[in-house]
């Protein structure tokens, strides 16, 4: 299954060697540098992101419990909303106040959490949009078939090409809407590759893909930062993250609260306590936060009909495979 | 009953001059609603403004015909742009809102005291189609197979009216098959996913309203030409429900579907209208007067038009596929 070439991911993940696991740590090479972004919804503040950066060629995992801000942070830095404060560059460039297309179009593009097929349009259809420059898409040019068809073609063949690796061909000239939710995610992920991203930031996108179809996706996810594209993605399966993401950021109530490598960063004490403790107004003291835990284990116990569960401290855990533990504890701690 | 008098009249609704106008307003909504999700409920005003356009310059201010059919035109986009700019970036509910009022207002206008030297109040404005007939290649006389004719003043018209709705139909046909009427098609379904993959969704939107608002006005002309007159109340807000009944007739997001949609709506309304009123007129049907057949007929092709979109929602041309997705 593991068969990628070790060299990218070591590649990748060099870049982060030595890097502290604070929140807001300087990358060597950031494509994307967010400062200060403040998005308030009434008196609820949903973003407040005081300093983030994200590593060029690499695989970024943004997690956090439901209602952390991910997708709001994601609607900030991609123009689909305005946020009340905050500046955020991309290579270089001011991205703040660009709106929505002209982010695209400088190469950073987005999936959405609600997948969004356009359902009357077939799957082709739908590829082909994607792809930027179109001479077609000028009023006045779009009367010339002419002018066109020769870049329709070369469309075409790229779009037809992904539609294979995304398992998606045999629905090519079926309506989207027709796609199942699954199949949607898959044409979502394609579609924005069409747009030849630097940065691609993906929502959940293997939400409600199955386990097979997603271990190849998986594989696709690498092949993208293999060719040297940058990935941003949220999800909430702690396994996918640690096997795919070079650097993970955890956002909790709007604020980014740590980052670090996928495979200690779910044993963070910070990490532990915004899952467990996310629907606290105050934050939790250390007796609380283990008293907490401990209730959780207890139901968990009880519900699986488990004799003997090893008890895990919250802050020192016995090995860093806690990631899934926490991830189980977390939807308890939610219910 | 005069059975004759009932198919000559029906025939030539088929082609006639109401059936021109209409389609050409339902093409431009078809560009608007149909391929690009845009509810513009002020298409009477565009065929309006273009009527009037062309009607005040010729008879108000005594210029030239074709500069007041540039005019005309000109009005148009102006207007369209006037109605989008404020309305395009929000949600489609407040493009329906602001277009029917500002239809309303437009006519409101055109039939004002304050502007009666202008628009020539509730009467309208006359007498600027001279140079129009003086063009007509057609000699004087009547043109047509058996008891089907024409005049030659209308069959002018008519010649020149479908010829506008020939080339707005290539010109729908062309761009819809284009990558440009793909991002059309795109945003009618949904707007962010369009503005995710880099397009310019407001531009287009404005282009998809400029272009709608264009191929309808030319039915605005073809009424002024046709009738050589031009009233404020023709252009009411029922004109743009019945484009829009058109259009749905015909089958959405089809390029023929608004022509073939008004040739029936006619079709129909002369049918039923006179084949009621013979048959009132020869005592078949005692319970109505002839006055009343008028909106009887309009109450029965409308109950047609349900029972078309019980039985085929999609329209005569439309796809069936189509409409099965809205269910998921
Ligand atoms: N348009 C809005 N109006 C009001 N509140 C909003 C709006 N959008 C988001 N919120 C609130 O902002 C917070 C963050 O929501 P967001 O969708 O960003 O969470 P998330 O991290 O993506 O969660 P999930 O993992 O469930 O997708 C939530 O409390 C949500 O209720
Ligand atoms: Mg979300």
């Amino acid at each position: 299954m593991h068969a990628e070439p070790i060299g990218f991911k070591a590649k990748a993940q060099a870049a982060f060697a030595g890097l502290e696991s604070e929140p807001g740590v300087r990358k060597p090479d950031p494509i994307l540098v967010v400062d200060k972004v403040v998005r308030r919804f009434g008196g609820l503040t949903a973003v407040d992101v005081d300093h983030v950066e994200i590593q060029r060629g690499s695989i970024t995992a943004l997690i956090g419990p439901n209602g952390a801000g991910k997708t709001t942070f994601f609607n900030q830095l991609t123009g689909f909303d305005t946020a009340d404060a905050g500046e955020w560059t991309f290579n270089g460039a001011r991205l703040n106040g660009v709106p929505a297309h002209k982010v695209a179009r400088r190469g950073m593009v987005r999936t959405f959490q609600l997948t969004k097929a356009l359902s009357k349009l077939t799957v082709l259809e739908n590829m082909r949009l994607g792809a930027q420059g179109q001479k077609g898409e000028n009023f006045f040019r779009a009367f010339v078939q002419s002018i066109w068809r020769g870049q329709e073609d070369a469309i075409t063949e790229r779009a037809e090409q992904l539609l294979e690796r995304f398992k998606l061909d045999k629905k090519r000239d079926d309506f989207a809407g027709s796609l199942s939710g699954g199949q949607r995610k898959l044409l979502e992920m394609a579609r924005a590759l069409m747009v030849e991203p630097e940065l691609v930031m993906l929502d959940e996108p293997m939400a409600g893909v199955n386990p097979a179809l997603t271990q190849s996706l998986l594989g696709h996810v690498k092949d993208l930062r293999d060719q040297g594209m940058t990935v941003l993605f949220v999800e909430h399966d702690m396994d996918m993250v640690r096997d795919i993401s070079d650097w993970v950021i955890v956002m909790a109530q709007g604020a980014v609260i740590a980052e670090g490598p996928p495979d200690t960063i779910m044993s963070d004490s910070r990490v532990i306590d915004a899952y467990l403790g996310a629907h606290h107004d105050a934050p939790l003291s250390q007796e609380e936060a283990e008293l907490q835990l401990q209730a959780a284990e207890a139901e968990l116990e009880e519900e699986a009909g488990i004799e003997h569960a090893e008890p895990t401290e919250p802050n020192e855990p016995a090995e860093p495979a806690e990631p899934a533990a926490a991830s189980e504890e977390k939807k308890e701690a939610s219910a | 009953m005069d059975w004759l008098t009932i198919l000559v009249t029906t025939v030539e609704a088929a082609v006639g001059v109401e059936t021109v106008v209409y389609a050409l307003a339902a093409l431009g909504v078809n560009i608007q609603f149909g391929y690009s999700g845009l509810l513009n409920f002020g298409q009477a005003a565009f065929l309006g403004v273009a009527g009037y356009g062309l009607a005040v310059i010729v008879s108000t201010f005594g210029l030239p015909f074709w500069l007041g059919i540039v005019v005309g035109l000109a009005s148009v986009v102006v207007f369209a742009f006037l109605l989008g700019v404020p309305t395009l970036k929000l949600r489609a509910d407040y493009l329906a809102i602001v277009t029917i009022a500002a239809a309303e207002i437009v006519r409101l206008i055109f039939r004002s005291v304050a502007f009666k030297d202008v628009f020539g109040g509730s009467d309208g404005r006359r007498a600027f189609s001279g140079t129009f007939y003086d063009m007509n290649p057609f000699p004087p006389g009547q043109y047509g197979i058996g008891p089907f004719g024409f005049s030659e003043r209308v069959l002018w018209v008519l010649v020149l009216g479908w010829f506008l709705v020939g080339i707005s139909c290539l010109a729908i046909y062309l761009l819809m098959k284009s990558p440009w009427g793909r991002v059309l098609k795109a945003i009618r379904e949904d707007e962010d996913a369009v503005r995710s993959l880099g397009k310019n969704v407001f531009s287009y939107k404005m282009q998809a309203l400029i272009l709608g608002g264009v191929v309808g006005c030319f039915g605005g002309f073809v009424y002024a030409l046709a009738f050589a007159s031009v009233q404020p109340d023709v252009f009411g807000t029922e004109l743009t429900f019945y484009a829009y009944t058109i259009v749905i007739l015909g089958g959405a997001a089809r390029v023929f579907g608004p022509v073939l949609g008004a040739s029936i709506f006619w079709v129909l309304l002369v049918l039923v209208g006179n084949t009621l009123s013979e048959a009132v007129s020869a005592g078949y049907i005692t319970f109505m007067t002839t006055t009343q057949v008028g909106p009887v007929r309009f109450m029965l092709v409308g109950l047609g038009l349900i029972l078309l979109l019980v039985f085929r929602p999609q329209g005569i041309f439309g796809d069936k596929r189509e409409i099965a997705l809205d269910a998921r």
